[in-house]
Order: structure tokens, then sequence, then C-alpha cells
């Protein structure tokens, strides 16, 4: 029964069914899990005692830096399927996350920035965590420029995983570097919060927005992976009853 | 000795959006040999890769032996010879040196092997000079030397008379002879037929 | 008699070798010593390749005085960043040699249907790329570093920091060289692949050349370095061949 479903999971047309079906699931609850939080996080939460009103950002740095991390072992674990098991489905999955675990990259470093301007009056710090989501921005564009720079799909999506997998074993080895290299040097580090206990009613919007961001890249992924699929597979007799539909 | 046959089962293949290979489907036995013939476009190149298992078929398998290749890749391998549409030689080493390293990778070879390999295509008096300095058919000459060299039971050849005169087309006929009459296989891509002294050749057209 | 009946695989009188199909295969090791040496003495042939990315090198590490200060004081304090990471720039200059030719003429495709261990055959290229350039790198770094106002009691930690270092710098190269292969004008995109997962090498060499230069134990990094090297040795030729068989395909 189990290896059914699992083998229909590699099928475009059921794939690109299931995925319009599944969409609403994630976007509704994402879209009010995210309103909650940020009403909890902006409004209802009390201003920090050391940082103030500043330190709200955080509502939206830390789950997109979160999300940033997620998606990128997302794409790698597809694209890993997709490698080892020749399923073409997979390397549609991670094609679609390259470009939101990216947005999601670069909008941690932007709060970031932002989060430091006020505390430090300076836009950019290198800070372990910061420098960490630089290099792995830098990770997604190589994935991405890689894609784009091969013509052959085949060739593209399979060269992808191989370098999204390396990625992936790097990311644990590159985090490790910086915090040490950070750690001879001590310098500033915009991240520190009334650690280690946030009182409830910080921590809860909190949560929700990670949950929210989390069912939102749930969506942005199911979107964009029917929009591969219909790209892979345009000259597939499927394609015209399914988009007449 | 083993029974050596080549089996190639329901092979489809498609490079981006072409079905280049449908259905190909064929059995070779011991002292076979496959003309494959298609125009320019038509699949011959992708057939031989994907028969070496360059290629990875979206359908269909390839038995050698009764056992898929891709079980075990690396055996099926030493028992094969690819020659592509250009010989791979270094340009900076010369013709004897490629050899030696091209041969010497895959099994043991003694000096004097490669020297009357050489002697029998002729390279004798130029086989120590840099490739680079060589014409389209000396260095296609060196190549059929590998093959002489590498007599193992299947022989994979994309147009192996390119470039060659008449003498040394001759020279192709007779080396497939051999290998025919040991009792290997040979599977040629080719735009204008074998040399003639190759008897019983099968055909296989590709169509684009 | 026919040629291809079962039954008759005679010799036929005159013509040499029909024999029985060869089966014999050479060993992995000298699979791998015979890619190394045709690497080495393909390089020796051609110098001035070889020379490059030396002089690269070389240029890049004066470009920093010029731009800064001649003080030595002033410059020692730079030293370790700029000379790691004109051996970092260097090193991928010299990548592109790597694959390419190999690739263009065939000889890739040799390797991977010659039954040996694609692996072992990568594994075999890398280190020849190190000791073409890595090597080359390491002894001449200690005089770039003290032209950028290092003690000379510096220089043999800084040789063996950079010694050590551009091992796993050739082998994570080897996986972006091989990625790419094939792409024209792939420069670009193989600094980007690379660099990213180059730097904890930089981080780990700058440092064990910081401490160089001021006197003190180098062995914690160099540890480190080492601890990369081991794990990029272990991983990278699997990556590298795997990215060859895929672009063969």
């Amino acid at each position: 029964m189990t290896w059914t479903w699992f083998h229909r999971l590699g099928s475009p047309p059921y794939v690109y069914g299931l995925a319009a079906r599944l969409t609403p699931w994630f976007a509704w609850p994402a879209a009010l899990l995210i309103a909650a939080g940020l009403v909890g996080g902006l409004v209802l939460a009390p201003p920090d005692y050391q940082q103030g009103d500043g330190y709200r950002i955080l509502y939206v740095h830390a789950p997109s830096a979160w999300m940033s991390l997620m998606v990128y072992t997302t794409m790698a674990l597809a694209a890993a399927v997709g490698l080892i098991w020749r399923i073409k489905v997979a390397h549609a999955v991670a094609a679609s996350c390259a470009p939101i675990g990216a947005s999601f990259t670069l909008a941690a470093l932007v709060t970031g920035a932002l989060w430091g301007q006020p505390m430090w009056g300076t836009f950019w710090q290198w800070d372990p965590r910061l420098t960490s989501e630089l290099i792995l921005f830098f990770l997604y564009l190589g994935y991405m420029g890689l894609r784009a720079g091969l013509e052959d799909t085949q060739r593209a999506d399979r060269a992808s995983a191989v370098l999204a997998v390396v990625g992936v074993v790097n990311v644990p080895i590159i985090h490790y570097s910086v915090t040490w290299w950070n750690s001879l040097h001590q310098a500033p580090s915009i991240m520190r919060l009334a650690k280690p206990t946030m009182p409830a009613v910080m921590l809860v919007p909190l949560l929700a927005m990670l949950l929210g961001f989390t069912l939102l890249f749930g969506a942005l992924l199911l979107v964009r992976l029917r929009g591969e699929v219909l790209a892979r597979e345009r000259t597939a007799s499927w394609i015209r009853e399914a988009v007449s539909a | 000795m083993p029974d050596e046959r080549l089996s190639v089962e329901n092979l489809h293949l498609w490079r981006g959006d072409s079905h280049v290979l449908r259905g190909v489907h064929f059995t070779l036995e011991r002292g076979a040999c496959l003309e494959v013939r298609g125009s320019n476009g038509a699949g011959k190149t992708s057939l031989l890769r994907t028969l070496c298992g360059l290629m990875y078929p979206e359908e269909g398998r390839i038995l050698w032996n009764g056992v898929d290749v891709r079980r075990d890749l690396a055996a099926f391998h030493s028992q094969l010879a690819y020659l592509g549409h250009e010989p791979p030689l270094k340009a900076d080493l010369s013709a004897r040196e490629n050899l030696h390293y091209w041969i010497g990778v895959r099994r043991p070879l003694a000096s004097a092997e490669l020297d009357s390999a050489l002697a029998r295509v002729g390279a004798g008096s130029w086989s120590r000079r840099l490739v680079r300095t060589l014409s389209a058919g000396q260095r296609r000459r060196v190549a059929l030397a590998a093959l002489a060299l590498l007599t193992v039971p299947l022989w994979i050849l994309d147009e192996p008379t390119t470039n060659l005169d008449t003498e040394g087309q001759q020279l192709v006929g007779e080396l497939l002879s051999q290998q025919l009459a040991r009792g290997g296989i040979v599977v040629a891509a080719v735009h204008q037929g074998l040399p003639s002294a190759v008897r019983e050749i099968r055909r296989l057209e590709l169509a684009a | 008699m026919r040629p291809g009946s079962p039954a008759s695989v005679l010799p036929s009188p005159g013509v040499a070798a029909v024999s029985a199909p060869d089966m014999r295969t050479a060993s992995a090791l000298t699979a791998a010593r015979l890619a190394l040496a045709r690497d080495l003495q393909l390089a020796f042939r051609r110098p001035s390749q070889l020379v490059q990315p030396l002089a690269f090198f070389a240029i890049v590490t004066l470009l920093f005085p010029l731009a800064i200060s001649p003080e030595l004081s002033r410059l020692k304090f730079v030293a370790p960043g700029v000379l790691w990471a004109a051996a970092l720039l260097a090193s991928l200059l010299a990548l592109e040699f790597l694959f390419r030719d190999d690739a263009s003429d065939g000889t890739l495709e040799q390797y991977a249907l010659s039954g040996q261990s694609l692996t072992g055959l990568m594994f075999a290229k890398t280190v020849a790329h190190w000791l073409l350039t890595g090597l080359p790198l390491a002894l001449t770094a200690p005089l770039a570093a003290v032209s950028l106002g290092a003690p000379a009691t510096a220089m043999p930690g800084v040789l063996l920091a950079v010694a050590v270092g551009t091992v796993p710098l050739s082998l994570i190269g080897s996986i972006g060289a091989a990625l790419t292969l094939g792409m024209k004008r792939s420069g670009a995109l193989l600094s980007l692949l690379t660099l990213p997962l180059s730097l904890p090498v930089l981080i780990f060499g700058a440092r064990a050349t910081q401490l160089a230069i001021g006197g003190a134990s180098i062995l914690a990094p160099v540890e480190l370095l080492g601890a990369l090297a081991v794990l990029a040795v272990t991983l990278a030729p699997l990556a590298a061949a795997a990215a060859v068989r895929i672009s063969l395909e």
C-alpha cells in the first residue's frame, strides 16, 4: 500500500494535481499564524529590557534564518533522492526550493542588518550568525548559477544535486569554522537576547512565526513545484488536459 | 570459454525533449558484428554510449552474459573497448606514450607488445613523435593500435574508418575479422559501411 | 572454417594474435600511479602553464604593499589574510586545467570506461594537481610572508600551514571543476562554487599564519587544517567522480 503511494509521488501528473489540492492547506494556516505572530510580537509582547523595541525585528529575522537552513536541507534531501533513485519529480522539488531558500536567506540578512543599525550604528557586523548566513546565501547563488549555466535539464538536475549534497555536508563545517574565527576576535554579536529564558509572552509569537514560516515555505514550494513540473513536462500529452481543466 | 552474449532489451532514451532511442532491441552472440546506420542525429552515438553504460536509458536494459550490466559496471567495462569519434590522444605526448598510459591503466602492458602493435598499424617510424605533429589519419591508426592491444570480448566503435585511406580501411577490416574470429563481438556505428573483409554483418537502422 | 562459428576458435596461419580475449586487469594502484604520472609528464611538457598560478600569487601579494603601505610593521597585520586570499585565488586559477583537456580529448571518458575505480583516478589527478600547484605555493609562501613583514622565524610555520591547507583546496576545487566541465567561460561560476566551501581552510590557515608570525605554536589550527584535509580526501574524489560521470551522460 505504502509503495503505491510512494510510486505515485514520482508521477508528474499526480504531483501536479496533488500540489494544487494541498496548497490552500498550507497557505491559509500560514497566513493566520504569521498574522497572529506579528500581532503578538510587534504589539502585544513587552519591550526588551536591554534593547527596547528594537529587538522586535527578531520575529522576522529568526524564522527567516531558521527557514534558510531548513530549505537548504530539504533541497539537498530532495536532490539526493533524485540523484540516487533517478526520480525527476524530486529534482523538480529541489529546483523549486532554491529561490525560496535564497529569499529567506536574503530576508535574514536584511533584517539582521536592520537590527544592527539601531543597536550598533552600523548596518553590518561580522557576527558569526550573519556571516554564516551570508555564506549560505552564496551557496544558494552557486546552486542556482550552476543550474542556470547547464542547458541540459538532466545534467543540470544531477550536477546541482551533487553540489547540494556537498553543500549540506559543508554547512556545519562552515558554521563551526566561522564561530571559531569569531571567538578568536571577540567581535560584538547582535544576537544576544535575554537568554537563556525568554518569557512566554515573547516566546509564543516567535513560535507562531516559526511555524507560520514553515507552512509558508510549504505553500510557496507547492506553487513553484507546479510551475516546475509544467515547464519540464511541457511536451507531454497530459499537460493539455490538466491545464484546460 | 564463457558464452559471451550482448542482449539489448527495449531501450528508450530521451535527450531533453527528443526521444532518441525508441525501443532498440537486439541480441548478439559470439563472433557477431552489428553495423549501426543512420543519418546524423539519428542517435548512433547515443546508442553506443548507452551500450557502454555512459548514458542511462529511461527504459530497457542491457545484459552481458545474461547479467544486467548495471549490477557491476566496472566488470563490464573491463571487458569492453570503446572508440569514440576522436581518438583520445594527448597532443603533448608521443603515440607510444599515449598508448602506454591508455592501455596501462586498464591492464599490464609489456614494451614488446606495445611496439609490435604500433608496427602493425604502420606507426613504427613515427611512434615517438608528439601527437600534435601527426595527421588525422595517423592519429586514427594509433587508436587502431590501441584496439589491437585491447583484445577484450566487446568492441564498441564510433565510425572506426574515419580519416583512413584504403590501406587503413583494410587494417580495420583485419582487426575486426580477428576480433570476430576469437569470439568477440563488434558494434560499430558507420556512415558508409564496414570494410568488405568483415563477413556476416547484421544491420541496425536508426531513424531520426 | 567460417568466422564466428562457435566450435572453432583456431588460429589461422599467418595472422598474428588471434587468441582468446584478454581478461587481465591492472591493479588500482597501478592505474592511479599511471594517471598521476601522465598528468605530471604533461605538465612538465608545458612548463609555462605551471608557472602561471605562482606568478599570479606573487603579483597579488605585491598588490597589497602598493595599495596599503610600504611599512613592514603595518603589513605584518594583513599578511596572513593577504597570503591566504592570494593562495586561494591562485589555486582557483590552476583548477581550470585539472579536467579541461581530459574532457575535451576523450581521456576522461576512457577513464570512466577503464574498469578502474573512477574515484581512485580522480584522487590521483588531484594529487598531481596539488604537487603542481599546492606544493609550489607552499614553497613560495614563506618568501611572500617575509616580503609582507613576517620574521624569518615564521617561515617554516607558513610553509607547513600552506602545504597542509592547499590539500583540501585542491580536493574541494576538483568537485567544482568536475561540475562545470565543458561549460564555456566557467571561471566565475567555478569561483562561486569553490570559494564558500574553501572558507574554513582560509580561516584556519590564516590563523596558523598569524600565530607563526607572532612566534606562537601553530599546532591547533594546523590540526584543524589536517582534519579538513582528511575529510576532503575521503569525500571529495567521490563527489568529483560522480560529477564527471554526470558530465559524460
